[in-house]
């Protein structure tokens, strides 16, 4: 991955690395914390939020 | 959430089929999707199926006007709707309704398999703690208790004995409910710690991994290492065969090695990748993206 920008973990506070071509929607992870993070917005930098938790029926 | 879309309200741009990519936020598996259809010049279009609602005499308001429809949302249950209401729409999805509403229940995964007399592993079910534990000395200790709905070894429990198992059933039983009301047993296999995960797109055998793991466990989801492995003969015709017995489709097969050969444990209807196309070389998402737009193009999946 070619981080283009860090940004803040909402969970921790920890810095998240997104890659140049991140897009809103994309799941990232906090190295820090071990949160799964999700895009909400790319301007100025990454905006995350806290990822669903998984629910029952979620899977392959 | 969108990619880019020559005209999304057209299902189509000058005789390229459109797709729709459903999914749940972007996993690394639709990332590499994303850029596989890119690749090929598809139209897409990237929907998150929370945004998804509407009238079922309907088209689902949120979702673009495509040819056909990947559905990858991490709900088995969204993805089984959708793919029920658009068929009723006449949009081809992949998978198929049958196909996901097969793979998503392990009962039925069963049936299917031994209907068309794949090796499976045996399979017991019962309703109530005491059918439990008579299924269970009918099987032979240990055992292997999973629920009928569920993926990434979630709730998925070894039993080494009787007393163990009577613990689980009262706890299934004190829980209740629809995902408790049917108990389903499999003999425990042991693994020598690796199992088989092959991967079939529109009727072939593409790329196998190993998945390795301490635990008794191997989904890489809890971490197991996948490895590449060669696909031979065997494991391609009963991994093409467990396939078509659930519809065909692009699906993910679990498989242990036995004495006996290859044996199929699960097949799953909405593959997860991304820890295998590395380690395999094959390029798994974009064998999945030709054959959606093959899909698209054609109007119907078929049934191998």
């Amino acid at each position: 991955m070619s981080v283009a920008t860090t940004t803040e973990c909402p969970v921790c506070g920890g810095e998240v690395d997104a890659a140049s071509d991140v897009i809103v929607g994309e799941l990232l992870d906090c190295d820090e914390c071990g949160s799964e993070l999700e895009v909400t917005a790319l301007s100025p930098n990454p905006v995350l939020i806290e990822a669903p938790m998984s629910a029952e029926d979620w899977g392959e | 959430m969108t990619a880019p879309s020559a005209d999304p309200s057209d299902g189509g741009s000058e005789g390229r089929p459109s797709v729709a990519l459903v999914c749940t936020g972007v996993r690394p598996e639709e990332k590499m999707l994303l850029a596989a259809f890119r690749a090929r010049g598809a139209v897409l279009e990237v929907v998150d199926d929370r945004g998804i609602h509407g009238d079922l005499s309907g088209w689902p308001v949120g979702l673009p006007r495509v040819d056909a429809v990947l559905l990858r949302a991490k709900s088995h249950w969204r993805n089984t709707v959708l793919a029920r209401w658009l068929r009723t729409l006449g949009v081809t999805t992949v998978n198929p309704a049958m196909v996901l509403e097969t793979c998503g229940d392990k009962v039925s995964t069963t049936l299917a398999l031994l209907d068309a007399g794949v090796p499976t592993l045996s399979a017991s079910v019962a309703f109530t703690g005491a059918g439990g534990l008579e299924a269970a000395d009918a099987l032979g200790y240990p055992l292997v208790v999973k629920p009928v709905i569920g993926s990434w070894g979630r709730l998925i429990g070894k039993v080494n004995d009787r007393d163990a198992l009577e613990t689980v059933l009262d706890h299934k039983d004190a829980l209740g409910g629809a995902p408790h009301a049917v108990t389903y047993l499999q003999p425990y296999v042991e693994l020598q710690g690796r199992d088989i995960r092959a991967f079939v797109i529109g009727g072939r055998c593409v790329a196998a991994i190993h998945r390795s793991s301490r635990h008794w466990k191997t989904n890489t989801h809890l971490g197991a290492e996948a490895s590449a492995m060669e696909v031979d003969e065997a494991l391609a015709g009963i991994s093409e065969a467990a396939a078509a017995a659930v519809g065909g489709g692009a699906v993910a097969i679990d498989l242990f090695e036995t004495d006996d050969g290859y044996v199929v444990n699960e097949v799953n209807g909405s593959m997860e990748f991304r820890n295998s196309v590395d380690t395999t070389g094959v390029d798994i998402p974009g064998l999945l993206a030709e054959y959606t737009l093959a899909v698209a193009a054609t109007g119907g999946v078929e049934a191998t």
